[in-house]
C-alpha cells in the first residue's frame, strides 16, 4: 500500500525527522490563508499523488506570494497529472500540500527497502539527490553506499554515522544527519513498510537536514496489526478494477491487451499471459482467483473481466487441485447464468475430475471453445480474436 | 531417502482443529501420510480425527516422536507457530498460510540462527503447495493423484504451476522423486538453492525442474549454486515474461526492481549457468524429457 508524501512526512517526523512546514488543503479557497499560517516568504504548492516525477509533470509550482498559492492550487486540484509512473490516464490530484520553501545547499538521497539476498534492511544513501535511484545506478553509481541493517538488534548509531561521513555531511551536522537516517529505519522496521525513501533530504542554507521528499509503502500483509496505515490509503489513487478486485480477494493488475484472464495461482497465471504472448495475442490483465478457484471466487472473476471494455475474448485456465473440476466447472456454469459474456469464451480445465469438468460444461447450454492444453487455450484465445 | 519427507516422516498438524487444518489433515492421510496428530492450544488432551490434539509441539514431539509439521494458522499467528515448531525439535515445517507479514518472516529467519545447522529446522514457505514425495508421503495441500513415482525433483514457487508440470510430466510417462513448493513470498523459509542442493545429494533424483517467476535473486542463485556445484541436470521455467515492471503479479515477491530480476534477464543468467530453459510453460515436461533422454 502506497501513502502521500504530506501524510509519509507526518509519519517521519514523528520518529524525529525535520520537515519543512507545511498543510494540506482540499480546495483553493482555503489554500492562501494556509500559506500565510505557514508563513515565510516562498511556497511550495504540491500536488499530492501516488508517483514520484511529480515535478516534470507540472505538478510542483514554486510560489512567491499567498496569492499564487491560491491560484497555483486552483490550476492543479482536479487535474490529472501524468508523469512516467502513472501511466497514460495518469492520477487525480485531490489533495494539495503546500510548504515553505527551503533553501537548499545540498541535495542527498536516502532510501530503505529490504534486501531479498541478505533477508535484512538495506539502507541505500547516495550524494546524488534528486535523481531516481534507478539513474543514481545508472550514472553515478560510485556515489551509492549501502548498510545492511541486522533486523534483531536494529540499526546502530555507528551505522548511521558511517552512512552520514560517507555522504560528506560537515562534522557539526553527523549527530543530527545521524538521527534523521535512524528515524527513517525505525518507521521502516516500526510500521511494517516495504520502503521508505527520502529524495532529496536536503542540507539547507541554514543547515538544516530536511526531508523535502518522501515515498513510504507499507506491507498489506501487514495491516491487520497498523490500523493507523491502513487508514492513510487513499482509493482515488489506485485503479478501480484492482480496487474491485482487492475488496473481492482477488489478485488484478489492469494491462494494455485485450484477452481477458481468469486463472487459479499467481504462477500460473503468468505462465498463461507468457502463452497468450507467444501466441500473438496480448492480455488484457493478470487475474489470480486464488488456488482454491471457489464458484463465488469465479463469479467475481467474471464480473471484473466484463468490465473492462478492452476484453475481446476471455480465457479460463485453472488447475483444479482439491477444488475439483466439476465444482470448478458448476461454477463457471453458475456465473454464465448470472453474467452475460458477448465475447467469445475459452475454457481450459485440467487436473481433479477434468472428464467430469469438461461434461459439465458440455452439457450446460454455454456458448464457449474448449481446450486441453496450456497452450491450445492460448491458441484458440488469439484465433477467437482474429474471427 | 527422499528430499525433505518420506514414509517415516511423522507429521502433526498445527491448527489442526481448524476447518482447513482438518479438510487437510484427512486429505493427506488418504494419501497415506504418517499424521500421528496435531496441536490447537487449549485443545489438548482431546480427539480430532481419531488422532491425540496437544496444547504445544513440544507436548505433540514428546508424545508421538513427531519430525514434520505443517502449518494451517492464520497468518498472524503463523510466525509463533513456525518458532515453536523450530524449539520443540521439528526437522521439516512447511508454511502453507498466504499473508504473513515480511517483517515476520525475517523475523523467523533470524530466530532459526540460534540452532546449529544439524539441529535447525527446515522451513518451506509460507504461501505455497508443500511437498510431496509420490507413493511415500504428502505433507501439503496438492492434489496427489498428479504426481506419478519416479526420478524428477521439482522445486517451484508457485503451487498450480508446479501442479501444471507434475501433469505435463505424467503425460509423458515421468515420474517424480519430490516437488517442493517454496512459495510466492519475498522473504520464505527455504530458497531454490537450498532445495536444489537436497536434491544433488539425493540418490532417488536424477534431474530436477526449477520453475520459477519474476522478482528477486532466488533463481540466480541457483544457477550460480548449479554451475559450481551440481552434476545433475537442471531445467527451468521462468514466468512471467510478459509481466510489466514495477507491478506486483499475485505473488507479493513477483515483482522486477532490479537487473536480474526480469524474467528474461534470468532466462539469460540461468543458460549461461548451463542450466536447460524450457521456453515456454507448455513444453516443461516435454524439455525434461529430452534433457533425460540424453542421460
Amino acid at each position: 500500500m502506497d501513502i502521500h508524501e504530506y501524510q509519509a512526512k507526518k509519519i517521519l517526523s514523528n520518529f524525529g525527522v525535520t520537515i519543512p512546514r507545511g498543510g494540506i488543503v482540499y480546495s483553493p479557497e482555503n489554500a492562501e490563508n494556509k500559506a500565510r499560517e505557514i508563513g515565510g516568504s516562498r511556497w511550495v504548492v504540491k500536488a499530492q499523488i501516488h508517483s514520484g516525477a511529480r515535478g516534470k509533470a507540472g505538478g510542483i509550482i514554486v510560489c512567491n506570494t499567498p496569492l499564487e498559492v491560491a491560484q497555483a492550487t486552483d490550476k492543479l486540484l482536479g487535474k490529472k497529472l501524468v508523469t512516467n509512473q502513472t501511466g497514460p490516464e495518469g492520477k487525480i490530484v485531490n489533495r494539495i500540500y503546500i510548504e515553505e520553501a527551503t533553501d537548499i545547499e545540498k541535495e542527498l538521497y536516502l532510501g530503505l527497502v529490504f534486501d531479498r539476498s541478505s533477508e535484512s534492511i538495506m539502507v541505500v544513501a547516495s550524494t546524488e539527490g534528486g535523481m531516481s535511484v534507478e539513474e543514481i545506478s545508472k550514472e553515478k553509481p560510485e556515489t551509492i553506499i549501502r548498510s545492511k541493517i541486522e533486523v534483531a538488534v536494529g540499526m546502530q548509531n555507528f551505522q548511521a554515522r558511517e552512512l552520514a561521513f560517507g555522504l560528506g555531511i560537515e562534522p557539526d551536522l553527523i549527530r543530527r544527519a545521524s538521527d534523521t537516517i535512524i528515524g527513517c529505519y525505525k518507521a521502516f522496521s516500526e510500521l511494517d513498510a516495504t520502503m521508505v525513501e527520502v529524495n532529496p533530504l536536503v542540507i539547507s542554507k541554514q543547515k538544516q537536514i530536511l526531508a523535502l521528499d518522501c515515498k513510504m509503502s507499507f506491507d498489506n500483509n501487514a495491516m491487520f496489526r497498523r490500523s493507523q496505515v491502513s487508514e492513510l490509503r487513499d482509493k482515488t489513487q489506485e485503479d478501480s478494477k484492482e480496487i474491485f478486485a482487492s475488496d473481492r480477494g482477488l489478485n488484478y493488475v489492469s494491462l494494455d491487451g485485450n484477452i481477458g484472464n481468469i486463472i487459479n495461482g499467481a504462477g500460473l497465471a503468468m505462465a498463461s499471459m507468457d502463452m497468450i504472448k507467444l501466441a500473438g495475442g496480448a492480455p488484457a490483465n493478470f487475474l489470480d482467483v486464488g488456488g482454491g478457484a471457489t464458484p463465488e471466487k469465479i463469479v467475481k472473476a467474471f464480473k471484473l473481466v466484463t468490465m473492462d471494455e478492452k476484453v475481446k475474448v476471455i480465457l479460463v485456465n485453472i488447475f483444479a487441485g482439491i477444488n475439483r473440476c466439476d465444482w470448478v466447472a458448476e461454477g463457471i456454469v453458475d456465473a454464465l447464468k448470472k453474467i452475460q459474456i458477448k465475447v467469445p469464451l475459452v475454457i481450459r480445465l485440467a487436473g481433479t475430475n477434468v472428464e467430469k469438468g469438461n461434461k459439465i460444461l458440455k452439457e450446460s447450454k454455454i456458448n464457449y471453445i474448449e481446450a486441453n492444453t496450456l497452450e491450445d487455450a492460448a491458441n484458440k484465445a488469439v484465433a477467437a480474436l482474429n474471427k | 531417502m527422499t528430499v525433505l519427507v518420506d514414509k517415516n516422516s511423522k507429521i502433526i498438524i498445527q491448527g489442526f482443529t481448524g476447518k482447513m487444518g482438518s479438510f487437510h489433515a484427512d486429505e493427506m492421510i488418504k494419501y497415506g501420510s504418517n499424521v500421528v496428530g496435531g496441536v490447537t492450544p487449549g485443545k489438548g488432551g482431546s480427539k480430532h480425527l481419531d488422532l491425540p490434539v496437544f496444547n504445544t509441539v513440544k507436548d505433540a514431539v514428546n508424545e508421538t516422536g513427531a519430525d514434520a509439521s505443517i502449518l494451517f494458522v492464520p497468518p498472524a499467528f503463523a510466525a509463533d507457530s513456525a518458532m515453536e515448531a523450530a524449539d520443540a525439535g521439528i526437522k521439516i515445517c512447511v508454511a502453507i498460510v498466504d499473508g504473513i507479514p515480511s517483517h515476520d518472516m525475517i523475523r523467523i529467519k533470524r530466530y532459526m540462527r540460534r540452532y546449529t545447522k544439524s539441529s535447525k529446522m527446515t522451513l518451506v514457505g509460507p504461501n505455497c503447495a508443500g511437498i510431496i514425495s509420490p507413493g511415500k508421503s504428502m505433507l501439503g495441500i496438492m492434489p496427489g493423484h498428479i504426481y506419478k513415482e519416479g526420478r524428477v525433483g521439482i522445486i517451484s514457487r508457485s503451487g498450480t504451476l508446479g501442479y501444471e508440470a507434475a501433469q505435463q510430466l505424467k503425460n509423458l510417462n515421468i515420474g517424480v522423486s519430490t516437488s517442493v513448493g517454496i512459495g510466492g513470498d519475498p522473504i520464505n523459509g527455504s530458497s531454490f538453492r537450498d532445495i536444489i542442493e537436497k536434491f544433488e545429494t539425493d540418490d532417488e533424483t536424477d534431474a530436477i525442474l526449477m520453475i520459477g517467476e519474476i522478482g528477486g535473486p532466488q533463481e540466480v542463485a541457483a544457477g550460480e549454486f548449479a554451475k559450481e556445484n551440481m552434476k545433475k541436470p537442471v531445467i527451468a521455467y521462468i514466468a512471467g515474461l510478459t509481466a510489466p515492471k514495477g507491478r506486483v503479479m499475485g505473488h507479493a515477491g513477483a515483482i522486477v526492481s532490479a537487473y536480474g530480476e526480469s524474467a528474461i534477464e534470468k532466462v539469460e543468467i540461468l543458460k549461461e549457468c548451463g542450466i536447460t530453459i524450457s521456453k515456454n510453460p507448455s513444453v516443461m515436461g516435454d524439455t525434461v524429457k529430452s534433457v533425460i533422454e540424453k542421460m
